[in-house]
């Protein structure tokens, strides 16, 4: 299935430059949806496709780490080989060498990419979750309720993220589970704030108008018409909150907060464990630092060249 | 304007009450009872029974939060559970460091981000424009604690240009008037020492400032990409006005009040970062303490030094918001 459309940069045309009332401009867009326009928009987009294979290989080496190797993960059973001022490097049995524990690198490293990705999704779905609400709620049901609720988001914006993160994470314990609900909880307040701007902006759009005035109940028009066209954005922010979700995961690790098992595969507390090698053994720290950067870019390119995507204003 | 920014303190002061509500709240929430989460693992019966009585754990919830209150009010924020120091005492003493590393990451961060991100707006396309905006994208994806470790790692453990950690070399005796080392060394004319401190600081500055560097890159980017295609500038341009002063007074003086915004919005990265980069440097400052506080789970130190970042932030936004009412008049009215 082809649908012709315009070069995404091609020569300007006057029908372009009189926007989208004009019939020329109209006539290819006709039929096509926001979210298929976005689409084609995206496969002409090579800053998307980088951030798109990024992405997807990531979640693949997390979802099928046990075959990509025949190692366990946390396994530290080579210990006897790694000595203070040595660590093994790569080898015929362990393509990376082993790490400051004496399990393999590379074992280590993709069972962090499984341990990033369920930290990430699952905070990122509860700040998304909680905060979609929070700014529905405010944005929709308007007057206390708004005041109320924004004066919360207030709050927990003038506290920097992490350090929201980290108090968060001291109240909680140290599990997996504190570590998600305080990254997911220091979210809440970036999805509050957009779903209510995106709310408030779209009262006064011509077609909440159009449904207000044919009678229409203020409920349906809300999950009928407003929450529909906030979704774009939305997705937009939680992919670009993957790629900080990530980052801050092996944040709080880094500061201790987390995981306690030092053997643990997660690529945070494998750069803290890997400090007291640094001059034997810079690979330890530099390969799971490199992991995190890469995923995070990929989410991160990925995000943007959505946001493009979907934005009728750009024309790249 | 002094009414403006009037009503912008007036403003803070649900979000500080809020928060200390928040604080207050939090502590209660911390497993154990609250004298045994404020004492540690050094509590004894008698040590929980007098925190009980100094911060009323035993009277109803309204009467602890009014005391608690009243507490902060005469600068009282509780004593570190390791220390006994009280929790003021040390953030005046750490904070310098601090504001030391901070200010110097955000200076360089804004005198190497603007210029980047106002040639790469004007070079659009071309390769130099290209390399920053790439380059940006990776200091923005990259951990701060990671790049920390790979610039100690490069620069002190194989290069040996520069000290791996501390604010100064233990073993200069230096006078300290301020607590901010480069200035008490200017101050006290022993240069050495002022010279020392500053070498300290590059390493850990230069980790601290990429984030904020390529953000403030992006954005003056996009800024000035937006102005210089508005009428106005075009009509600067036909009416002869030579390309200093377009560039001056009409691209940069608008182009730059998202900008302004955003290095305000730093402020709390900085504060995050710097738990991080300190760290890794073993820089003595609140970030330092702060891990130290986490790790020793020491919540009055926690306690007392969010409140404290939180104030700080605050300030600083209100002062960014009195400097986008400078810079441009139509904020002051709305």
């Amino acid at each position: 299935m082809t649908i012709p459309l315009p070069p995404s940069r091609g020569p300007m045309t006057g029908a372009d430059l009189e926007g989208p009332e004009s019939g020329a401009f109209e006539e290819s867009e006709r039929g096509l949806s926001l979210w298929r326009g976005a689409w084609h928009r995206l496969r002409r987009n090579p800053t998307a496709i980088i951030g798109a294979l990024i992405v997807l290989a990531f979640v693949i080496i997390a979802l099928a780490a046990p075959l990509l190797t025949q190692y366990e993960p946390g396994s530290a059973q080579w210990s006897g080989q790694v000595t203070p001022t040595s660590v093994p490097g790569p080898s015929a049995e362990h393509l990376l060498g082993l790490d400051r524990f004496g399990s393999d690198l590379y074992t280590q490293l993709i069972f962090g990419a499984r341990q990033s990705l369920i930290y990430g999704v699952v905070s990122t779905a509860i700040g998304l979750t909680v905060g979609s609400l929070l700014g529905i709620l405010a944005g929709g049901l308007g007057g206390w309720v708004d005041t109320a609720i924004m004066r919360v988001v207030d709050i927990m914006l003038s506290i920097p993220s992490l350090l929201l993160a980290v108090s968060i994470a001291a109240v909680l314990g140290q599990n997996a589970y504190s570590v998600m609900i305080a990254i997911g909880a220091a979210q809440v307040p970036i999805f509050a704030r957009l779903l209510r701007g995106s709310m408030l902006s779209q009262n006064k759009s011509d077609y909440v108008l159009a449904a207000n005035s044919l009678g229409i109940r203020r409920s349906r028009i809300i999950t009928g018409h407003v929450v529909p066209n906030s979704i774009g954005p939305t997705i937009v922010q939680a992919t670009l909150n993957l790629a900080t979700a990530i980052i801050e995961v092996a944040a709080l690790s880094f500061l201790g907060l987390g995981e306690s098992d030092p053997a643990v595969a997660e690529w945070g507390r494998m750069l803290v464990a890997a400090q007291d090698r640094f001059d034997a053994a810079p690979q330890l720290a530099i390969l799971p630092g490199a992991a995190i950067a890469i995923t995070a870019l990929g989410f991160t390119l990925f995000g943007e060249a959505l946001r493009e995507a979907l934005d009728p204003r750009t024309r790249r | 304007m002094l009414r403006f920014v009037l009503r912008r303190l007036a403003l803070m002061v649900p979000v500080l009450v809020g928060l200390s509500i928040l604080l207050f709240a939090w502590v209660r929430a911390l497993p154990g009872d609250p004298a045994r989460a404020l004492l540690g693992q050094r509590a004894t019966p008698e040590g929980i029974a007098r925190v009980n009585e100094v911060y009323g754990f035993n009277e109803p919830v309204l009467q602890q939060y009014l005391i608690y209150v009243k507490a902060l009010l005469t600068g009282d924020f509780g004593r570190s559970i390791k220390t006994g120091q009280p929790v003021l005492e040390s953030f005046v003493e750490k904070f310098p460091a601090t504001l030391e590393l901070g200010l110097t990451a955000l200076i360089l961060a804004v005198i190497f981000g603007v210029p980047m991100g106002y040639y790469a707006a004007r070079h659009q396309g071309r390769f130099l424009d290209t390399a920053i905006v790439s380059g940006s994208l990776l200091g923005v994806v990259t951990p701060v604690f990671f790049l920390a470790i790979l610039l100690k790692l490069v620069f002190a453990n194989w290069l040996g240009w520069l000290p791996t950690s501390l604010r100064q070399d233990p073993r200069i005796d230096a006078t300290h008037v301020t607590n901010f080392y480069v200035l008490d060394g200017i101050l006290t004319q022993e240069w050495d020492a002022a010279w020392d401190a500053m070498v300290h600081l590059v390493l850990p500055a230069v980790a601290l400032a990429t984030i904020p560097l390529a953000i403030i890159v992006r954005i003056t980017r996009a800024s000035v990409a937006d102005v210089i295609n508005e009428d106005y500038v075009r009509t600067a341009e036909s009416k002869g006005l030579s390309s200093r002063v377009v560039s001056r007074r009409h691209v940069l003086r608008n182009a730059l009040l998202p900008v302004v915004t955003t290095i305000g919005l730093q402020a709390g990265l900085l504060f995050s970062g710097a738990v991080l980069t300190e760290t890794v440097f073993s820089f003595n400052g609140i970030g330092q303490f702060l891990f130290a506080a986490i790790g020793g789970r020491d919540y009055p130190v926690l306690q007392g030094f969010i409140l404290f970042i939180a104030l700080i932030y605050a300030l600083i936004n209100l002062l960014v918001d009195v400097l986008y009412g400078v810079i441009d008049p139509r904020v002051r009215v709305s």
